[in-house]
């Protein structure tokens, strides 16, 4: 199991050397999406208006808990991806190079990363772990969603590991299954 | 007869809130723990393990949650029949969720299911009272995260298929779920009853001490054959492939029809968080 660092946002150059199983610590930029901030996504996109997430930006699937005095950011481990996996297609075509979550993705979300973006896996109900590696938490938009919105995310040797790479090799898929 | 006015419910619930989201259980750190042990050195199960552990002194020290996700809160009653209950009791379990997850800045999950409209507290909880003798309050609050309730299922076998459909419907259920609920997990069955009643009575099995067997022998043997073929799936933790896919399997059985065999699985990611205690 090999680690190594990225800092975000990353070049495809950079993505490419990154294989399904390299654990990585994330240093840089991630801005904060799941279910109500994706579906305003998309209307956006339908719309042909910009998105609060700068193309060759990175996306974390999280929905915090509030801070509490004197901290940055509340818990805010992963939740789950395959929930945003209906929206994830366009998100790429719109130049999204890096999402984080947690667990399986359809077919369809693999077709449209391969060669284009990869999918980081970190660990799902470490919340109080991951926010300790956040140094910066900004809104950016959709305030009225609150733990939905948008916050732009400054991380420091945040884990994660690679789940689908830009070769198209799906971590979970190689994961020894004998389906019961 | 024993008076016990509401406020008192209240401030349990806003205390088991808290206690729920902020310390895992010792019993759920113990298997943990054990399952670290059992793990190849240097593994991503045994790092995955390692972050959890490591996650979960944290939120212990800070009186913070251990996951972002504090849940629908379920909240179970039983009520000893000399026991009178003084004023709303809903209420009451309501108002010490609020307390609970504005004061302790928890996150409010909870929304109106078609307009997504957000309740703001975190309310209402969803309550399931009983009665039993004597003349004691027993609470007990489940915060249930959503990524494993996504992945609840239920069945209802015909009666051919028997002990070893059971065991089918328990497993697949837990292997389907994969990653994305967050496996280790404890695995609830409830077997028989009605497709309601089965559901409410898996919810129960998640009450249990981790790893504590049935006391039916026949429903322990269904627990330890359901998670041998669990943990042969090498799906291991946050489906990184690994030995230890559930901490353990609880089964509950009840009365059903002679037409029918129910069998509901509510799954419980490894953030296996309940509270209770006696009033």
């Amino acid at each position: 199991m090999e680690e190594r660092t990225l800092s975000l946002p990353a070049s495809l150059d950079a993505l490419r050397s990154l294989r399904a199983g390299d654990v990585v610590r994330l240093s840089g930029v991630l801005y904060t999406a799941r279910d109500a901030a994706h579906a305003r996504f998309s209307r956006l996109l339908a719309a042909g208006e910009p998105l609060p997430v700068p193309k060759g930006g990175c996306i974390y699937y999280v929905g915090p808990c509030p801070a509490a005095p004197g901290e940055i950011i509340g818990p805010c481990g992963p939740t789950t991806s395959m929930r945003m996996d209906v929206f994830t297609p366009a998100l790429v075509d719109y130049g999204v190079t890096l999402f984080v979550g947690k667990g399986e993705r359809s077919k369809a979300v693999c077709d449209a990363l391969r060669g284009r973006a990869v999918y980081l896996a970190a660990t799902g109900g470490a919340g109080m772990l991951l926010a300790s590696r956040v140094t910066k938490c900004e809104l950016v938009a959709f305030a009225d969603l609150g733990s939905e919105a948008v916050y732009r995310l400054t991380v420091s040797g945040f884990p994660a590991i690679v789940a689908f790479d830009l070769a198209g090799t799906d971590l979970y898929a190689r994961t020894d299954r004998t389906d019961a | 007869m024993r008076i016990l006015t509401v406020s008192a419910v209240e401030e349990s619930v806003r205390r088991l809130c808290l206690a729920a989201c902020c310390e895992l259980p010792a019993d759920v750190l113990a298997a943990l723990e054990a399952a670290k042990k059992a793990e190849v050195p240097g593994s991503a199960a045994a790092s995955v393990l390692d972050q959890l552990i490591e996650n979960q002194r944290l939120a212990r020290e800070r009186r913070r949650p251990v996951c972002q996700d504090t849940g629908l809160v379920l909240v179970f009653l039983d009520v000893g029949r000399e026991l009178f209950l003084q004023g709303d009791v809903e209420a009451a379990v309501n108002a010490g969720v609020r307390r609970a997850y504005t004061e302790g800045y928890l996150r409010k999950s909870i929304l109106s299911p078609l307009s997504r409209v957000n309740t703001g507290d975190n309310t209402p909880a969803v309550l399931h009272v009983r009665y039993v003798p004597g003349d004691r309050l027993h609470v007990s609050v489940l915060p249930k995260g959503f990524g494993s309730e996504n992945q609840s299922r239920l069945f209802m076998l015909t009666p051919a298929e028997g002990e070893e459909g059971v065991i089918r419907s328990i497993v697949s259920a837990a292997v389907e779920a994969g990653a994305s609920a967050c496996p280790p997990f404890v695995v609830g069955a409830g077997i028989g009853g009605t497709a309601d009643s089965a559901m409410l009575l898996a919810k129960r099995q998640l009450l249990r001490p981790v790893g504590a067997p049935a006391e039916d022998e026949t429903l322990a043997a269904v627990e330890r054959a359901a998670l041998t073929r669990i943990n042969a799936s090498g799906i291991g933790p946050m489906g990184l492939g690994g030995r230890t896919t559930a901490l353990a399997v609880h089964a509950g059985a009840e009365p059903t029809h002679i037409a029918g065999l129910p069998v509901a699985v509510s799954l419980q990611c490894h953030a296996c968080r309940r509270a209770g205690e006696v009033l």
